[in-house]
C-alpha cells in the first residue's frame, strides 16, 4: 500500500507538471485557479475537517488577501512578494477575530456568525470605493517577478502557483501530523475532555480559525495576480459555500480530500458545459447523490472501495477485538 | 504531619436556590485513596466538578499542596497535576489508542509553539507504551479507540487520566457499566497504581465492594453534606449511613 501510494503520487505530480503544456491558455488558467483553490480548501479543511469548527467565511478571507495585494501593488507600488506577509498577517488576524465567537457558540450558530462575517467583508469590498474601487474593482494587478521569468506567460505563472500549492500542502501535512494536529482532533471530538487533559481549548480554537484563514489570505495574493483584475463578486457568500462543498465532497479531515473536492467543484461545471442550461441541475444532482450515499466524500468512497477489494481478497476471517 | 495534598474547605454550590453541595470539608493525603459515596443527587459529581474547575463554587476554597487553586479552569488544574475521568466514558474515538494517551500527556511539557515543531509523538511514546502495557492495551495501540469494547475504552479513559503523572486523580464511577470480570481488573489496576506507583486518588463509585475494597477512607455525602467519614469498616457499621444509603 505504501509504495502504491508513492507511485500514485508520482503519476499525479507528473500530470500536474506535464498536462498544462498541452492546454490552451484558458485550460492553463483553469488549472492555475484549481491549484490555488486547493490551498484555500486545505485551509478550510484544517478549520472544519480537523478542528471541527464550522466556518462559512473562507471566500471572504481569500478576498482579504487578494485586496491587500491588489491595493498595495497598484496604489503603493509595492513588490508582489512584499505584500505576502501583509496578506497573510491580516487574514490570520481576522481569522483570529472570527474565532472568538467559536469560544461561545458552536455548530449552526457558529455557521451563522461566520456567514455574517463574510457578508460584512463583502460589503466593505463593494461599498468602500475609496479603498477597494467598489463594484468596479481594481485593475492592472501585476504578476510577480521571479528570477527574471516572465510571469505574464500563463504556463510560467501556473508553475509558480503549483510550487506555492505544494509548499502549502507540505505545511498542512506538517501541522496535521504534529501534536497540534492531535489537539485539533481532540477539539473536534470532545473539547470538554480535552480541556481536562490540559489541552488549551481556547488557543487551539482560535489557531484553527487563524491558520485556516491565513491559508486563504496568502492564496488571495496569488489569486489577485492570476486574475490581474479583482472585483467583490468572487468573495461573496456563495463562494464560501463552494469552498465548504470542496472540503466535504472531497473528504474532510483527509489531506487529499480538498484537492479532489476543489477539482470537482471547479472543473466539473466546465466538463458539463455540453449540457448547457442543464449543467447546474446535473451538477447539483451529482453532489446530492454523493452526499447522500457517501457523506465522507470522494476520499471516503475510495477508501470504502479499497477496503471492499481487500476483504474480497483476504476472505480469511479477520481478527476482531473482543 | 505535612500539609495534605488536597484540602477542601467550606465548599458550597447552589443551583437556583437548591443547595447541591453545602459547606463540605475534606482532605486527601498523599498516597491515599478516598472513596466518595452517597445516593444519586447527593452532590458527589457537583463536588467533583467544583474541585476540578468545571463549575465555580459559590463559597469555599480548594487547595492543592497548600496553594489556593479555587476557580481555576480545568486546563490549568490539569497542568497543575490533577487528572480526572468523567462519569460517562470519554475517549477520542477517531484517534488511535496510543494517540489518546499521547494527547493526554503532550500539553504538559514545552510551549505551545514548540509543540508545532516537535516530533509527532511529542516525546510521549515511551510513557504511553508503559501505560499500554500496564493497562493491557498494548496489542490495540494502533486501533481507533472507538473500535474497542466498552470495558477497554473505560480502561483507556482511566489510563489517560494517569498519563501526565498527575499528583491527584479524581475518578467518577470507574466501575460504572463494566462487566464483573473486568471489574476485578480495574480494581487490581487501581490498587497497583496506588501501592506500587504511589498514585493518590478520589473515587466516586456505587459499587460497594469495589469502593470499600479499594479505599483507605470513605466519605459519605447525603443531600450535599458530609454525613460521615471513616475507614470502610466504620462506614459499613455507621447507623446513619445505613439509613441514608446502604440500606439493610
Amino acid at each position: 500500500m505504501g509504495t502504491m501510494r508513492w507511485i500514485a503520487g508520482g503519476i499525479f505530480l507528473a500530470l500536474l507538471v506535464l498536462l498544462p503544456r498541452e492546454l490552451k491558455p484558458y485550460g492553463i488558467f483553469l488549472m492555475s485557479n484549481w491549484v490555488l483553490f486547493c490551498v484555500v480548501a486545505m485551509g478550510l479543511n484544517l478549520t472544519l475537517g480537523y478542528a471541527g469548527q464550522i466556518s462559512i467565511a473562507q471566500a471572504g478571507f481569500l478576498g482579504v488577501g487578494a485586496y491587500t495585494t491588489a491595493i498595495l501593488t497598484t496604489r503603493f507600488g509595492w513588490d508582489f512578494w512584499l505584500t505576502l506577509p501583509v496578506a497573510t498577517g491580516l487574514s490570520f488576524l481576522l481569522g483570529l477575530i472570527v474565532g472568538f465567537p467559536a469560544l461561545r457558540v458552536q455548530h449552526h450558530y457558529l455557521a451563522f456568525v461566520t456567514l455574517g462575517f463574510n457578508i460584512l467583508i463583502y460589503l466593505v469590498f463593494r461599498n468602500e470605493d475609496w479603498l477597494t474601487g467598489g463594484a468596479f474593482g481594481i485593475f492592472d494587478i501585476p504578476r510577480p517577478g521571479f528570477l527574471g521569468v516572465d510571469m505574464r506567460d500563463p504556463l510560467s505563472f501556473y508553475y509558480l502557483c503549483l510550487v506555492f500549492a505544494a509548499l502549502m500542502f507540505a505545511a498542512a501535512w506538517w501541522i496535521v501530523r504534529s501534536p497540534w494536529g492531535r489537539a485539533f482532533a481532540a477539539l473536534r471530538e470532545n473539547p470538554v475532555r480535552a480541556a481536562s487533559l490540559g489541552v488549551d481549548i481556547r488557543t487551539y480554537t482560535l489557531l484553527a480559525f487563524a491558520i485556516g484563514s491565513a491559508f486563504a489570505g496568502l492564496t488571495g495574493a496569488f489569486y489577485a495576480s492570476l486574475l490581474e483584475f479583482i472585483d467583490p463578486y468572487p468573495f461573496a457568500l456563495e463562494y464560501s459555500l463552494s469552498f465548504l462543498l470542496m472540503v466535504i465532497s472531497g473528504g474532510s479531515a483527509t489531506l487529499i480530500g480538498p484537492i479532489v473536492g476543489a477539482g470537482m467543484v471547479l472543473l466539473l461545471p466546465e466538463w458539463l458545459r455540453f449540457a448547457k442550461d442543464y449543467y447546474l441541475l446535473i451538477y447539483a444532482l451529482l453532489v446530492m447523490v454523493l452526499m447522500a450515499f457517501c457523506p465522507e466524500g470522494m476520499v471516503g468512497l475510495w477508501r470504502r472501495m479499497v477496503a471492499a477489494i481487500g476483504r474480497r481478497r483476504a476472505r480469511a476471517p479477520t481478527e476482531r477485538p473482543t | 504531619m505535612s500539609a495534605p495534598l488536597l484540602e477542601v474547605r467550606g465548599l458550597s454550590k447552589s443551583f437556583r436556590g437548591i443547595r447541591a453541595v453545602s459547606n463540605v470539608h475534606f482532605e486527601v493525603a498523599k498516597g491515599e485513596v478516598l472513596g466518595l459515596i452517597g445516593p444519586n443527587g447527593s452532590g458527589k459529581s457537583t463536588l467533583f466538578n467544583c474541585v476540578l474547575g468545571q463549575l465555580r463554587p459559590d463559597a469555599g476554597e480548594v487547595r492543592l499542596n497548600g496553594q489556593d487553586v479555587t476557580g481555576l479552569d480545568p486546563t490549568a488544574l490539569s497542568r497543575r497535576g490533577i487528572g480526572r475521568t468523567f462519569q460517562l466514558l470519554q475517549v477520542f474515538p477517531a484517534l488511535s489508542v496510543r494517540d489518546n494517551l499521547v494527547l493526554a500527556g503532550q500539553e504538559h511539557r514545552g510551549t505551545m509553539l514548540g509543540r508545532l515543531f516537535m516530533s509527532p509523538d511529542a516525546g510521549q511514546r515511551a510513557r504511553a507504551d508503559e501505560l499500554l502495557d500496564l493497562f493491557r492495551l498494548a496489542r490495540l495501540a494502533d486501533e481507533p479507540a472507538g473500535s474497542l469494547s466498552y470495558g477497554q475504552q473505560k480502561l483507556l479513559d482511566i489510563a489517560m487520566a494517569f498519563m501526565a503523572e498527575p499528583e491527584l486523580v479524581l475518578l467518577d464511577e470507574p466501575a460504572g457499566g463494566v462487566n464483573p470480570t473486568m471489574l476485578g481488573d480495574v480494581e487490581s489496576l487501581l490498587r497497583r497504581l496506588n501501592e506500587e506507583l504511589g498514585a493518590t486518588f478520589v473515587v466516586i463509585e456505587h459499587n460497594m465492594s469495589f469502593v470499600m475494597g479499594l479505599s483507605h477512607r470513605v466519605m459519605v455525602l447525603a443531600q450535599g453534606q458530609v454525613l460521615a467519614t471513616g475507614s470502610p469498616d466504620e462506614i459499613r457499621a455507621d447507623q446513619r449511613v445505613i439509613e441514608a444509603y446502604l440500606g439493610d
